[in-house]
């Protein structure tokens, strides 16, 4: 079961409180997981990456073991840990005043 | 019993102020969509307890909301856990895409930048919210990069009414401050086939095939920050607004001058008279008489504040020209908020009520057809927008 963890903002849109848990087949990639993610909470589309060219969103990163996933490629597989679910997979907003 | 209910949407999240027909006593209800910016709020006219609010961030983009009951509940219409026929997750009600086709599209050109390059068209928000005067589920929006979208399935999925980029200026059509946005959208009460919408900076359009095909209104502008300042498009509407009983007559309040068209925008003249500046971005018109008019002055260019430290609403009785100032009850010294554009509304019960908010989060109305003010609330986020549904 992967673990993703949502900025607050988007766990109030898709009304989920704590960490979402989906099932993914392998591989695991950042773009599996959104996938999935966007398949279950269709309200959070377009607001991680844009609708058409599936781009990341410029205000958003992705971290996973204390690592920064932002500038891996969408297709590259994620970690061992996550992929267990040992770990979540973080989609964070960056930090930025207003 | 009738009442009001005043949409508020602010930097950070949307309120509802709702009062009875007295407007004296008023419950707060919010923030809803707490932090995310509230451009725009609207009720259906063809079934008040609908109502539609865009709600953006720079962070997650922009959502679509839609209340069915009055806003006690919201939901993002197609986000929930429906498929579509072909077993695709629905939820696109958040999707603004440029209709490219070869079919009912125009292949997308580039507009001026701010430094006169041409520049990508790029979707970055819905501005206003405008739904249909007959049916619930028929919504326009105006977006930045400027375009006209709609929907007709209660906002589950939006097409863009690409006739009006793509009719041949949009090359021309260049940003102001706040981006280069279509704000103002009317629907001719007497006429389902003709609409208005104004942008910035490109100058006010006017459609009379519900849509399909547009031309530019703009003779009579007169505007100095553009090469040719007569040119066909280029200037910089603020706001048009229009009464209900006179759909012909529109009232504009652009980048600098007060405007004034007697043939549904053929042609402007200038109205702003006695005014203490000309610009400003808010316009309305009085619910029951048409030769009412309310602006409020602000300083520009970049200070964008009311002159003097005093916040005045100018009111003409005469269709423009001649304006006196109205101030009982707002503050007359050491006050520098803004009004922005879609901030100020009017109620049409009988006594007229007008709405304003600003940037330093009050709402003022006044029940008494702007004679006199009093707060609603005094403290909440910069106002971006305020609309007012009468509830009988």
């Amino acid at each position: 079961m992967i673990r993703v963890v949502l900025p607050p903002h988007l766990r109030t849109l898709a009304h989920v409180r704590d960490e979402v848990q989906l099932e993914i087949g392998s591989p695991v990639t950042r773009a599996s997981i959104l996938d999935a993610l966007e398949a279950r909470y269709p309200m959070l589309r377009g607001t991680i990456r844009d609708h058409v060219t599936l781009e990341r969103r410029p205000f958003l990163r992705f971290f996973a073991c204390e690592r920064d996933l932002t500038h891996e490629s969408p297709d590259t597989p994620l970690p061992a840990a996550v992929v267990e679910g040992a770990e979540p997979f973080f989609v964070l907003g960056a930090i930025a005043g207003g | 019993m009738s009442g009001v209910r005043v949409l508020v949407g602010t930097r950070k999240g949307a309120f509802i102020l709702t009062a009875d027909g007295k407007r004296e006593r008023w419950n707060v209800s919010g923030p809803h969509f707490a932090g995310w910016e509230i451009y725009h709020m609207k009720g259906s006219p063809a079934d008040p307890n609908r109502l539609y609010a865009s709600q953006t961030s720079g962070w997650f983009g922009q959502v679509i909301q839609r209340s069915c009951d009055g806003g006690k509940t919201w939901e993002t219409p197609g986000g929930g856990m429906t498929k579509t026929a072909d077993g695709m997750p629905a939820g696109e009600s958040n999707k603004f895409v440029y209709d490219t086709s070869p079919e009912t599209g125009k292949p997308l050109t580039t507009h001026q930048f701010y430094d006169g390059t041409q520049h990508p068209w790029e979707f970055k928000r819905v501005w206003h919210l405008e739904p249909s005067l007959t049916d619930p589920d028929t919504v326009y929006a105006g977006i930045e990069d400027a375009a006209l979208f709609r929907t007709s399935d209660g906002g589950k999925t939006w097409q863009e009414l690409a006739g009006l980029r793509g009719h041949g200026t949009g090359p021309k059509w260049q940003p102001g401050a706040g981006g280069m946005c279509l704000h103002t959208i009317l629907l001719d009460p007497t006429n389902a086939r003709r609409m208005y919408v104004a942008i910035s900076a490109a100058g006010a359009f006017r459609s009379d095939d519900g849509g399909k095909t547009w031309k530019p209104i703009n003779r009579g502008l007169r505007s100095q920050y553009i090469p040719d300042p007569t040119a066909e498009v280029g200037h910089c509407v603020h706001r048009i607004a229009l009464h209900r009983s006179r759909p012909g007559v529109l009232f504009m309040q652009k980048h600098w001058d007060v405007m004034r068209s007697d043939d549904a925008g053929d042609s402007w003249h200038e109205i702003s008279g006695n005014l203490p500046t000309d610009f400003g971005f808010v316009i309305d018109v009085h619910a029951h008489e048409p030769e009412t008019v309310y602006v409020i002055p602000i300083k520009s260019d970049s200070e964008h504040y009311v002159p003097d430290g005093k916040l005045r609403v100018y009111r003409s009785r005469k269709g423009g020209n001649e304006w006196e100032a109205l101030a009982k009850g707002l503050p007359q010294q050491d006050c520098y908020v803004n009004v922005l554009r879609d901030a100020m509304a009017v109620d049409s019960l009988d006594k007229c009520g007008v709405y304003f908010g600003t940037s330093g989060g009050q709402v003022y109305m006044s029940a008494d057809a702007g004679d006199s003010w009093t707060p609603i609330v005094r403290d909440l986020p910069a106002v971006l927008s305020v609309e007012v549904q009468t509830l009988r």
